[in-house]
């Protein structure tokens, strides 16, 4: 069984017979390990520009430990990250938004404590003034946080409320509503609809159809295969801290990925 | 799309309204505390409400308030420094050296700064770089400070004489001496960099979710290095006042004033846990311990009971704490 897009790697990712410039980013033998758990060992992945990139697998493939990877939370013990053409070392967070990959964590990384708007901004603020005593333009961030989560939310929380008071839904749109508001080159969304009801799980899928037709490329962790069918065109399947297949979405079907996902089918 | 909106008061909202009664009481402790007192000490002692005494209790509070100002940012952190009363000292030491050497007061006055920050540094350094707890690095730097007060004074307090000084004890702006202005002026400042600006919405993002705001962006260690920095820093200006009170620079220990500025934070409300700043709070909770043992003293209760009743009041806003809003 061969299949066009999984030629065997040879320390380059899987091109298959895509150009190397038509990827957003190559992930290439990408090793983690927390003390004894090895949770990624030497996965490669590719996004292709324009395009949103499913990552599919059971719990603790290593998905969310991929997306922290590429988010700049966790450094990789090994292997490259190839973005854009070129490749790239996050020392931490505030390097992997530098280069333009936003994420939406699938803990939320929401401080609840804060405000809606506070969180929003939180790390980004907008100031006014000079040196130490320049103050947070307070106005500008609460209206934009507003405007922007107008479109995701159905129930809007005020954005002078504290997360600690939202629902599981509503958090979950600011998470989303943050990560895809900055204009970057990718956004990468692990579960952005596990806790949201059916309206807005369609209002999240819109802002990710949207956010593809603007030219981001979107990386979406998802355990529901419906959704993985309706929204990407490439998927990726890990397994045990490998990724072990890919597929165009329009080439695949649900029962095929679930036995990628299992091992009943190799790749 | 609607923004939630308020309903009409049913059952749920009555039970919903005791609580919230309750969690005003909790979110109010240190006021309402200080209105009580004031009420029965001026019921009991006739000179508590005189202006004379009002204006000692303010120049009395004012090294507590600027210590609890600076023990506030270290626990909106979720941090504690239990060194700072020892940095205190150690800044203290440190001007009166200074100054006995023919420094003069300014000299003097940053060198006790100086001093205080080293202190906070080496805490910095310790919680925020080398990740060891708060609560035992501050401990050891508690003992390190007071240690090096003892050996470089020898042990004696150094007298000193500054003009400079005793304006700063005794000049005052109507009742409103000195002190309690410069304490004032911190407080502000305080409130400013809390509230207005980034440095204090990261101080409450480390406090609050140290994982998500590090996810954002923000330096916990960077963040963490300034709250001690910014304690200590404090500590040293309080040290100015202290050595003006006494007259001399002693290296005596002050834990009164390590158990008070945790008291006057918690009093104001503020969550050991971290997360959630206040800035008026733990100032009137500095006020009200003062109050409460300046009101002792006036009614002739003895110096050994007063610990006892900073310990009760203490402990009773810890457990208002609990009623909080979360
Ligand atoms: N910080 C950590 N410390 C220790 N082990 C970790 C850590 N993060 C992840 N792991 C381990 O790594 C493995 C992969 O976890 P990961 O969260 O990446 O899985 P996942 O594919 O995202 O699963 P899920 O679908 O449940 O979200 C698991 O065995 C997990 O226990
Ligand atoms: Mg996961």
């Amino acid at each position: 069984m061969t299949d066009t897009y999984n030629t065997p790697p040879e320390g380059s990712p899987h091109t298959g017979r895509t150009q190397a410039r038509d990827f957003i980013l190559q992930a290439t033998d990408i090793k983690k390990s927390f003390g004894g758990v090895h949770a990624l060992k030497g996965a490669s992945m590719t996004m292709r520009r324009g395009e949103i990139t499913a990552l599919i697998g059971d719990n603790g493939a290593g998905k969310s430990t991929m997306v922290r990877c590429l988010s700049g939370i966790h450094r990789p013990d090994s292997g490259t990250i190839v973005l854009d053409g070129k490749t790239v070392t996050f020392e931490n967070p505030v390097a992997a938004i530098k280069q333009g990959i936003e994420t939406v964590q699938q803990n939320l990384a929401l401080v609840e404590d804060l405000t809606v708007w506070q969180n929003f901004f939180l790390g980004r603020e907008k100031t006014h003034g000079f040196g130490p005593f320049r103050t947070l333009d307070r106005k500008l961030m609460k209206s934009t946080a507003g405007d922007l989560l107008k479109n995701l939310a159905v129930n809007v929380p005020p954005v002078t409320s504290r997360v600690r008071r939202l629902s599981g839904g509503q958090r979950q749109a600011v998470a989303i509503a943050r990560a895809a508001g900055w204009g970057s080159k990718i956004v990468i969304m692990d579960e952005p609809t596990a806790a949201l009801g059916v309206q807005e799980t369609a209002r999240v899928e819109g802002v990710i159809n949207s956010l593809r037709d603007s030219g981001v490329a979107v990386l979406l962790i998802s355990h529901n295969f419906d959704q993985v069918m309706r929204l990407s065109d490439h998927v990726w399947v890990m397994r045990a801290g490998m990724a072990v297949a890919e597929r165009r979405t329009a080439e695949t079907s649900g029962d095929e990925l679930v036995a990628l996902i299992t091992g009943a089918r190799a790749a | 799309m609607t923004t939630t909106e308020h309903t009409r008061p049913g059952p749920l909202q009555t039970i919903g309204a005791h609580a919230r009664q309750l969690s005003f009481w909790a979110e109010n402790a240190a006021p309402i505390g200080l209105v009580a007192l004031v009420i029965v000490f001026s019921i009991l002692s006739p000179t508590f409400l005189t202006l004379g005494n009002i204006k000692a209790m303010l120049v009395a509070a004012a090294i507590l308030v600027i210590l609890a100002i600076g023990q506030t940012f270290v626990i909106t952190t979720g941090g504690i420094d239990l060194s700072i009363s020892a940095t205190m000292t150690f800044g203290a030491i440190g001007f009166g050296l200074a100054f006995s050497n023919g420094f003069g007061f300014w000299l003097s006055a940053i060198m006790a700064v100086v001093a205080a920050l080293i202190i906070g540094l080496i805490n910095g350094l310790l919680i925020a770089k080398g990740k060891v707890t708060d609560f035992i690095a501050t401990l050891g730097t508690l003992s390190v400070a007071t240690g090096l007060a003892l050996i470089v004074s020898d042990g004696k307090p150094i007298t000193v004489f500054s003009p400079e000084l005793l304006t700063l004890t005794s000049g005052a702006i109507g009742i409103f001496g000195f002190p309690i202005i410069l304490a004032a002026v911190i407080a502000v400042l305080a409130w400013f960099f809390m509230f207005r600006t980034r440095f204090g919405l990261h101080v409450q993002a480390v406090g609050g979710n140290e994982e998500s705001a590090v996810a954002n962006g923000v330096s916990a260690v960077k963040i963490r290095m300034a709250v001690y920095l910014i304690s200590a820093g404090l500590a040293g200006i309080a040290a100015l006042l202290l050595v003006a009170r006494v007259g001399a620079a002693e290296p005596a220990i002050n834990t009164q004033f390590l158990l008070n500025s945790i008291a006057a934070v918690v009093l104001g409300g503020v969550s050991l846990t971290g997360g959630k700043a206040k800035i008026v709070g733990p100032v009137i909770g500095a006020l009200l311990l003062t109050a409460l043992t300046n009101g002792l003293t006036l009614l002739g209760v003895s110096q050994f009971y007063q610990p006892l009743a900073v310990g009760l009041v203490v402990v009773l806003a810890a457990l208002l704490t609990r009623f909080q809003k979360k």
